[in-house]
Protein backbone atom coordinates (compact mmCIF):
# COMPACT_ATOMS: atom_id res chain seq x y z
CA UNK A 1 0.00 0.00 0.00
CA UNK A 2 2.71 2.44 1.03
CA UNK A 3 4.55 2.09 -2.27
CA UNK A 4 1.61 3.57 -4.20
CA UNK A 5 2.23 6.94 -2.70
CA UNK A 6 5.69 7.36 -4.13
CA UNK A 7 4.42 6.43 -7.60
CA UNK A 8 1.56 8.86 -7.70
CA UNK A 9 3.52 12.03 -7.13
CA UNK A 10 1.06 14.81 -7.85
CA UNK A 11 1.54 18.21 -9.38
CA UNK A 12 -0.32 20.17 -6.77
CA UNK A 13 0.74 19.01 -3.35
CA UNK A 14 -1.66 21.55 -1.87
CA UNK A 15 -4.76 19.55 -2.75
CA UNK A 16 -3.20 16.50 -1.17
CA UNK A 17 -3.37 18.11 2.27
CA UNK A 18 -7.16 18.23 1.84
CA UNK A 19 -7.23 14.58 0.82
CA UNK A 20 -5.06 13.54 3.75
CA UNK A 21 -7.18 15.40 6.29
CA UNK A 22 -10.35 13.76 4.94
CA UNK A 23 -8.79 10.30 4.67
CA UNK A 24 -7.40 10.51 8.20
CA UNK A 25 -10.67 11.72 9.70
CA UNK A 26 -12.45 8.75 8.11
CA UNK A 27 -9.77 6.28 9.18
CA UNK A 28 -9.76 7.42 12.82
CA UNK A 29 -13.55 7.39 12.95
CA UNK A 30 -13.65 3.81 11.69
CA UNK A 31 -10.76 2.53 13.84
CA UNK A 32 -11.99 4.04 17.09
CA UNK A 33 -15.60 2.95 16.58
CA UNK A 34 -14.54 -0.57 15.52
CA UNK A 35 -12.43 -0.97 18.69
CA UNK A 36 -15.33 0.14 20.91
CA UNK A 37 -17.85 -2.10 19.06
CA UNK A 38 -15.45 -5.08 19.29
CA UNK A 39 -14.85 -4.49 23.01
CA UNK A 40 -18.60 -4.35 23.67
CA UNK A 41 -19.30 -7.43 21.55
CA UNK A 42 -16.54 -9.52 23.19
CA UNK A 43 -17.75 -8.43 26.61
CA UNK A 44 -21.32 -9.41 25.66
CA UNK A 45 -20.31 -12.80 24.24
CA UNK A 46 -18.11 -13.64 27.24
CA UNK A 47 -20.57 -12.63 29.97
CA UNK A 48 -23.77 -13.42 28.03
CA UNK A 49 -25.20 -10.33 29.71
CA UNK A 50 -26.45 -7.44 27.59
CA UNK A 51 -26.98 -5.30 30.69
CA UNK A 52 -30.70 -5.06 29.88
CA UNK A 53 -33.82 -7.21 30.21
CA UNK A 54 -34.27 -9.65 27.28
CA UNK A 55 -35.44 -8.00 24.06
CA UNK A 56 -34.49 -4.53 25.25
CA UNK A 57 -31.69 -2.23 24.13
CA UNK A 58 -31.07 1.52 24.39
CA UNK A 59 -32.42 3.74 21.59
CA UNK A 60 -31.50 7.23 22.72
CA UNK A 61 -28.12 8.91 22.89
CA UNK A 62 -28.46 10.15 26.52
CA UNK A 63 -29.38 6.63 27.62
CA UNK A 64 -26.33 5.16 25.88
CA UNK A 65 -24.03 7.63 27.62
CA UNK A 66 -25.67 6.99 30.99
CA UNK A 67 -25.34 3.20 30.69
CA UNK A 68 -21.80 3.13 29.24
CA UNK A 69 -20.58 4.33 32.63
CA UNK A 70 -22.10 1.18 34.16
CA UNK A 71 -20.32 -1.04 31.63
CA UNK A 72 -23.51 -2.44 30.12
CA UNK A 73 -22.30 -4.32 27.03
CA UNK A 74 -25.11 -3.21 24.67
CA UNK A 75 -24.47 0.40 25.67
CA UNK A 76 -20.77 0.01 24.80
CA UNK A 77 -21.68 -1.48 21.39
CA UNK A 78 -24.16 1.35 20.77
CA UNK A 79 -21.57 3.98 21.65
CA UNK A 80 -19.32 2.49 18.95
CA UNK A 81 -22.20 2.32 16.44
CA UNK A 82 -23.13 5.95 17.12
CA UNK A 83 -19.52 7.01 16.55
CA UNK A 84 -19.51 5.07 13.28
CA UNK A 85 -22.73 6.81 12.19
CA UNK A 86 -21.26 10.20 13.09
CA UNK A 87 -18.06 9.59 11.08
CA UNK A 88 -19.38 10.68 7.63
CA UNK A 89 -20.94 13.81 9.14
CA UNK A 90 -17.67 14.57 10.89
CA UNK A 91 -15.88 13.94 7.58
CA UNK A 92 -17.98 16.64 5.87
CA UNK A 93 -17.21 19.11 8.68
CA UNK A 94 -13.48 18.27 8.47
CA UNK A 95 -13.58 18.86 4.69
CA UNK A 96 -14.82 22.42 5.18
CA UNK A 97 -11.78 23.15 7.32
CA UNK A 98 -9.53 21.42 4.80
CA UNK A 99 -10.92 23.47 1.89
CA UNK A 100 -10.56 26.70 3.90
CA UNK A 101 -6.96 25.70 4.51
CA UNK A 102 -6.59 25.12 0.76
CA UNK A 103 -8.22 28.51 0.02
CA UNK A 104 -10.57 26.76 -2.35
CA UNK A 105 -13.55 29.06 -2.04
CA UNK A 106 -16.05 27.29 -4.36
CA UNK A 107 -15.53 24.08 -2.40
CA UNK A 108 -15.84 25.76 0.97
CA UNK A 109 -19.28 26.93 -0.22
CA UNK A 110 -20.19 23.53 -1.72
CA UNK A 111 -19.18 21.60 1.39
CA UNK A 112 -20.90 24.03 3.75
CA UNK A 113 -24.07 23.56 1.70
CA UNK A 114 -23.77 19.77 2.04
CA UNK A 115 -23.30 20.03 5.81
CA UNK A 116 -26.29 22.38 6.07
CA UNK A 117 -28.47 19.93 4.11
CA UNK A 118 -27.31 17.07 6.34
CA UNK A 119 -28.17 18.97 9.51
CA UNK A 120 -31.49 20.07 8.00
CA UNK A 121 -32.37 16.48 7.11
CA UNK A 122 -31.52 15.36 10.64
CA UNK A 123 -33.82 18.04 12.05
CA UNK A 124 -36.63 17.24 9.61
CA UNK A 125 -36.49 13.53 10.37
CA UNK A 126 -36.48 14.17 14.09
CA UNK A 127 -39.71 16.09 13.70
CA UNK A 128 -41.55 13.16 12.12
CA UNK B 1 -24.79 -16.91 15.08
CA UNK B 2 -22.58 -13.87 15.65
CA UNK B 3 -19.84 -15.70 13.74
CA UNK B 4 -22.15 -16.38 10.76
CA UNK B 5 -23.26 -12.75 10.62
CA UNK B 6 -19.61 -11.71 10.85
CA UNK B 7 -18.54 -13.98 7.96
CA UNK B 8 -21.41 -12.89 5.70
CA UNK B 9 -20.57 -9.27 6.46
CA UNK B 10 -16.95 -9.70 5.39
CA UNK B 11 -18.23 -10.80 1.98
CA UNK B 12 -20.65 -7.87 1.87
CA UNK B 13 -17.80 -5.49 2.71
CA UNK B 14 -15.61 -6.85 -0.09
CA UNK B 15 -18.36 -6.56 -2.72
CA UNK B 16 -19.44 -3.16 -1.39
CA UNK B 17 -15.92 -1.75 -1.57
CA UNK B 18 -15.35 -3.15 -5.08
CA UNK B 19 -18.55 -1.84 -6.59
CA UNK B 20 -19.19 1.34 -4.63
CA UNK B 21 -22.38 -0.05 -3.08
CA UNK B 22 -23.37 -0.29 0.54
CA UNK B 23 -23.39 -4.06 0.75
CA UNK B 24 -27.09 -4.15 1.67
CA UNK B 25 -27.62 -6.31 -1.42
CA UNK B 26 -25.79 -9.10 0.43
CA UNK B 27 -26.45 -8.20 4.08
CA UNK B 28 -30.25 -8.14 3.85
CA UNK B 29 -30.71 -11.56 2.17
CA UNK B 30 -28.08 -13.21 4.41
CA UNK B 31 -29.74 -11.92 7.58
CA UNK B 32 -33.35 -12.50 6.58
CA UNK B 33 -33.20 -15.65 4.44
CA UNK B 34 -30.30 -17.57 6.01
CA UNK B 35 -30.55 -16.47 9.62
CA UNK B 36 -34.26 -15.68 9.90
CA UNK B 37 -33.65 -12.27 11.40
CA UNK B 38 -36.52 -9.75 11.44
CA UNK B 39 -36.43 -7.54 8.30
CA UNK B 40 -36.54 -4.45 10.56
CA UNK B 41 -33.22 -5.36 12.19
CA UNK B 42 -31.80 -6.46 8.84
CA UNK B 43 -32.50 -3.02 7.35
CA UNK B 44 -31.07 -1.32 10.46
CA UNK B 45 -27.89 -3.41 10.18
CA UNK B 46 -27.74 -2.72 6.44
CA UNK B 47 -27.71 1.06 7.05
CA UNK B 48 -24.81 0.54 9.47
CA UNK B 49 -23.04 -1.56 6.82
CA UNK B 50 -23.39 1.24 4.24
CA UNK B 51 -21.62 3.65 6.61
CA UNK B 52 -18.95 1.11 7.55
CA UNK B 53 -18.19 0.26 3.89
CA UNK B 54 -18.23 3.90 2.90
CA UNK B 55 -15.91 5.18 5.62
CA UNK B 56 -13.59 2.15 5.59
CA UNK B 57 -13.21 1.95 1.83
CA UNK B 58 -13.13 5.70 1.24
CA UNK B 59 -10.25 6.20 3.69
CA UNK B 60 -8.14 3.76 1.64
CA UNK B 61 -9.24 4.96 -1.82
CA UNK B 62 -8.55 8.59 -0.93
CA UNK B 63 -5.08 7.64 0.30
CA UNK B 64 -4.48 5.80 -2.98
CA UNK B 65 -5.73 8.92 -4.82
CA UNK B 66 -8.48 7.03 -6.66
CA UNK B 67 -11.44 8.85 -5.13
CA UNK B 68 -12.18 12.24 -6.64
CA UNK B 69 -13.12 14.21 -3.53
CA UNK B 70 -14.21 17.30 -5.44
CA UNK B 71 -16.52 15.37 -7.76
CA UNK B 72 -17.90 13.59 -4.69
CA UNK B 73 -18.53 16.81 -2.78
CA UNK B 74 -20.05 18.51 -5.82
CA UNK B 75 -22.47 15.63 -6.40
CA UNK B 76 -23.31 15.37 -2.70
CA UNK B 77 -25.08 18.73 -3.09
CA UNK B 78 -27.50 16.90 -5.39
CA UNK B 79 -27.90 13.79 -3.23
CA UNK B 80 -28.48 15.60 0.06
CA UNK B 81 -30.98 18.01 -1.52
CA UNK B 82 -32.66 15.03 -3.18
CA UNK B 83 -32.87 13.18 0.13
CA UNK B 84 -34.73 16.09 1.72
CA UNK B 85 -37.08 16.35 -1.28
CA UNK B 86 -37.68 12.61 -0.97
CA UNK B 87 -38.57 12.92 2.70
CA UNK B 88 -41.16 15.57 1.78
CA UNK B 89 -42.56 13.70 -1.23
CA UNK B 90 -43.00 10.58 0.88
CA UNK B 91 -46.72 11.00 1.39
CA UNK B 92 -47.48 12.32 -2.08
CA UNK B 93 -46.28 9.69 -4.53
CA UNK B 94 -47.02 5.98 -4.48
CA UNK B 95 -43.78 4.03 -4.11
CA UNK B 96 -45.15 1.51 -6.70
CA UNK B 97 -44.69 3.95 -9.56
CA UNK B 98 -41.28 4.95 -8.27
CA UNK B 99 -40.09 1.37 -8.10
CA UNK B 100 -41.25 0.79 -11.67
CA UNK B 101 -39.66 4.00 -12.97
CA UNK B 102 -36.37 3.16 -11.29
CA UNK B 103 -36.49 -0.44 -12.48
CA UNK B 104 -36.79 0.83 -16.06
CA UNK B 105 -33.92 3.32 -15.58
CA UNK B 106 -31.73 0.61 -14.07
CA UNK B 107 -32.73 -1.90 -16.73
CA UNK B 108 -31.67 0.55 -19.41
CA UNK B 109 -28.35 1.16 -17.68
CA UNK B 110 -27.76 -2.58 -17.31
CA UNK B 111 -27.96 -2.83 -21.07
CA UNK B 112 -25.69 0.18 -21.56
CA UNK B 113 -23.13 -1.16 -19.09
CA UNK B 114 -23.27 -4.58 -20.77
CA UNK B 115 -22.51 -2.98 -24.14
CA UNK B 116 -19.56 -1.18 -22.62
CA UNK B 117 -18.31 -4.26 -20.77
CA UNK B 118 -15.02 -4.40 -22.67
CA UNK B 119 -14.24 -0.73 -22.32
CA UNK B 120 -11.21 -0.32 -20.05
CA UNK B 121 -11.11 3.48 -20.02
CA UNK B 122 -13.53 6.10 -21.39
CA UNK B 123 -12.40 7.47 -24.74
CA UNK B 124 -12.77 10.83 -26.47
CA UNK B 125 -14.28 12.59 -23.47
CA UNK B 126 -14.94 16.27 -24.14
CA UNK B 127 -14.58 18.19 -20.90
CA UNK B 128 -17.68 20.03 -19.70
CA UNK B 129 -17.08 23.78 -19.08
CA UNK B 130 -17.80 23.22 -15.38
CA UNK B 131 -15.24 20.43 -15.24
CA UNK B 132 -12.38 22.91 -15.54
CA UNK B 133 -13.97 25.56 -13.39
CA UNK B 134 -14.80 23.24 -10.48
CA UNK B 135 -11.84 20.90 -10.97
CA UNK B 136 -14.06 17.92 -11.78
CA UNK B 137 -11.06 16.14 -13.23
CA UNK B 138 -7.97 14.39 -12.02
CA UNK B 139 -5.64 11.47 -12.42
CA UNK B 140 -4.86 8.26 -10.59
CA UNK B 141 -2.18 5.63 -10.76
CA UNK B 142 -3.56 2.43 -12.25
CA UNK B 143 -1.69 -0.59 -10.88
CA UNK B 144 -2.98 -2.91 -13.59
CA UNK B 145 -2.23 -0.65 -16.54
CA UNK B 146 0.94 0.41 -14.76
CA UNK B 147 0.54 4.06 -15.61
CA UNK B 148 -0.99 7.31 -14.47
CA UNK B 149 -4.51 7.73 -15.91
CA UNK B 150 -5.74 11.30 -16.43
CA UNK B 151 -9.47 11.90 -16.84
CA UNK B 152 -12.02 14.68 -17.03
CA UNK B 153 -15.79 14.73 -16.81
CA UNK B 154 -18.55 15.45 -19.29
CA UNK B 155 -22.34 15.35 -18.91
CA UNK B 156 -22.12 17.24 -15.62
CA UNK B 157 -25.77 18.39 -15.65
CA UNK B 158 -27.09 14.91 -16.50
CA UNK B 159 -24.91 13.37 -13.80
CA UNK B 160 -26.07 15.96 -11.29
CA UNK B 161 -29.70 15.28 -12.24
CA UNK B 162 -29.37 11.52 -11.80
CA UNK B 163 -27.65 12.12 -8.44
CA UNK B 164 -30.59 14.28 -7.37
CA UNK B 165 -32.90 11.40 -8.33
CA UNK B 166 -30.69 9.00 -6.39
CA UNK B 167 -31.03 11.27 -3.35
CA UNK B 168 -34.83 11.39 -3.74
CA UNK B 169 -34.96 7.58 -3.74
CA UNK B 170 -32.76 7.40 -0.65
CA UNK B 171 -35.08 9.81 1.13
CA UNK B 172 -38.22 7.98 0.00
CA UNK B 173 -37.26 4.35 0.23
CA UNK B 174 -34.38 4.46 2.69
CA UNK B 175 -31.96 2.55 0.48
CA UNK B 176 -28.27 3.18 -0.11
CA UNK B 177 -28.35 3.82 -3.83
CA UNK B 178 -24.71 3.28 -4.67
CA UNK B 179 -25.96 1.73 -7.92
CA UNK B 180 -27.42 5.00 -9.22
CA UNK B 181 -24.32 6.89 -8.14
CA UNK B 182 -21.91 4.62 -9.99
CA UNK B 183 -24.22 4.70 -13.02
CA UNK B 184 -24.36 8.52 -13.08
CA UNK B 185 -20.57 8.80 -12.94
CA UNK B 186 -19.89 5.98 -15.38
CA UNK B 187 -22.58 6.55 -18.00
CA UNK B 188 -23.09 10.29 -17.96
CA UNK B 189 -19.89 11.82 -16.63
CA UNK B 190 -17.69 9.20 -18.33
CA UNK B 191 -15.28 8.75 -15.44
CA UNK B 192 -13.05 5.67 -15.30
CA UNK B 193 -14.89 2.79 -13.59
CA UNK B 194 -12.45 2.70 -10.66
CA UNK B 195 -12.90 6.41 -10.02
CA UNK B 196 -16.70 5.96 -10.19
CA UNK B 197 -16.86 3.12 -7.64
CA UNK B 198 -14.31 4.75 -5.30
CA UNK B 199 -16.12 8.10 -5.43
CA UNK B 200 -19.49 6.41 -4.91
CA UNK B 201 -18.03 4.70 -1.83
CA UNK B 202 -16.99 8.10 -0.56
CA UNK B 203 -20.50 9.50 -1.07
CA UNK B 204 -22.87 6.79 0.17
CA UNK B 205 -21.96 7.21 3.85
CA UNK B 206 -23.20 10.80 3.96
CA UNK B 207 -26.78 10.08 2.90
CA UNK B 208 -26.87 6.91 5.01
CA UNK B 209 -25.68 8.77 8.13
CA UNK B 210 -28.69 11.07 7.91
CA UNK B 211 -31.13 8.15 7.85
CA UNK B 212 -29.19 6.01 10.36
CA UNK B 213 -29.97 8.35 13.25
CA UNK B 214 -33.70 7.89 12.73
CA UNK B 215 -33.32 4.11 12.49
CA UNK B 216 -31.38 4.18 15.75
CA UNK B 217 -34.05 6.19 17.55
CA UNK B 218 -36.74 3.90 16.15
CA UNK B 219 -34.98 0.89 17.69
CA UNK B 220 -34.18 -0.79 14.35
CA UNK B 221 -30.44 -1.01 15.02
CA UNK B 222 -30.07 -4.07 17.27
CA UNK B 223 -26.65 -4.04 18.98
CA UNK B 224 -26.20 -7.84 18.87
CA UNK B 225 -26.83 -7.89 15.09
CA UNK B 226 -25.36 -4.56 14.00
CA UNK B 227 -22.07 -5.11 15.93
CA UNK B 228 -20.86 -8.22 14.04
CA UNK B 229 -22.13 -6.66 10.79
CA UNK B 230 -20.14 -3.46 11.35
CA UNK B 231 -16.95 -5.31 12.29
CA UNK B 232 -17.22 -7.81 9.41
CA UNK B 233 -17.93 -5.09 6.87
CA UNK B 234 -14.97 -2.97 8.01
CA UNK B 235 -12.63 -5.96 7.53
CA UNK B 236 -14.28 -6.88 4.20
CA UNK B 237 -14.07 -3.30 2.92
CA UNK B 238 -10.36 -3.19 3.76
CA UNK B 239 -9.78 -6.41 1.80
CA UNK B 240 -12.01 -5.15 -1.03
CA UNK B 241 -9.97 -1.96 -1.50
CA UNK B 242 -6.76 -4.01 -1.86
CA UNK B 243 -8.45 -6.23 -4.42
CA UNK B 244 -10.01 -3.42 -6.45
CA UNK B 245 -6.74 -1.67 -7.32
CA UNK B 246 -5.50 -4.99 -8.76
CA UNK B 247 -8.54 -5.53 -11.00
CA UNK B 248 -9.15 -4.22 -14.49
CA UNK B 249 -11.91 -1.67 -15.05
CA UNK B 250 -13.45 -4.18 -17.47
CA UNK B 251 -13.53 -6.84 -14.72
CA UNK B 252 -15.32 -4.40 -12.41
CA UNK B 253 -17.91 -3.78 -15.11
CA UNK B 254 -18.44 -7.50 -15.59
CA UNK B 255 -19.07 -7.94 -11.85
CA UNK B 256 -21.34 -4.89 -11.84
CA UNK B 257 -23.66 -5.96 -14.68
CA UNK B 258 -25.30 -9.00 -12.95
CA UNK B 259 -25.71 -7.01 -9.71
CA UNK B 260 -27.39 -4.23 -11.68
CA UNK B 261 -29.66 -6.75 -13.39
CA UNK B 262 -30.58 -8.36 -10.07
CA UNK B 263 -31.45 -5.06 -8.41
CA UNK B 264 -33.52 -3.82 -11.35
CA UNK B 265 -35.55 -7.05 -11.44
CA UNK B 266 -36.04 -6.84 -7.68
CA UNK B 267 -37.30 -3.25 -7.99
CA UNK B 268 -39.64 -4.20 -10.82
CA UNK B 269 -41.13 -7.04 -8.73
CA UNK B 270 -41.60 -4.72 -5.76
CA UNK B 271 -43.30 -2.16 -8.00
CA UNK B 272 -45.66 -4.70 -9.54
CA UNK B 273 -46.45 -6.57 -6.36
CA UNK B 274 -46.56 -3.57 -4.06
Amino acid sequence: MENNESKSVPKESHALVVEDIISQSLRWGVVISAIIIAAGLVFYLLTGDSGYPAGFFPTSIPQVFKDVVHFKSFAIIDLGLLLLIATPIFRVAASIIAFIFDRDRPYVVITTYVLAMLILSLLLRKAE
Amino acid sequence: MALLIFTGSILAGIVGALLGLGGGIIIIPVLTLLLNIDIRYAIGASIVSVIATSSGAAAAYIRDRITNIRIGMFLEMATTTGAITGAYLGGLISPHYLYIIFAVVLGYSTLAMFKRRNLELPEGVVAHPLAKKLKLEGSYYDQVLNRQVAYTSTGVYEGFGIMYGAGVISGLLGIGNGIFKVMAMDMFMKLPMKVSTATSNFMIGVTAAASASIYFARGDIHPAIAAPVALGVVIGATLGTRLMVRLRNTTLRKIFVPVLLYVSLQMLLKGLRG
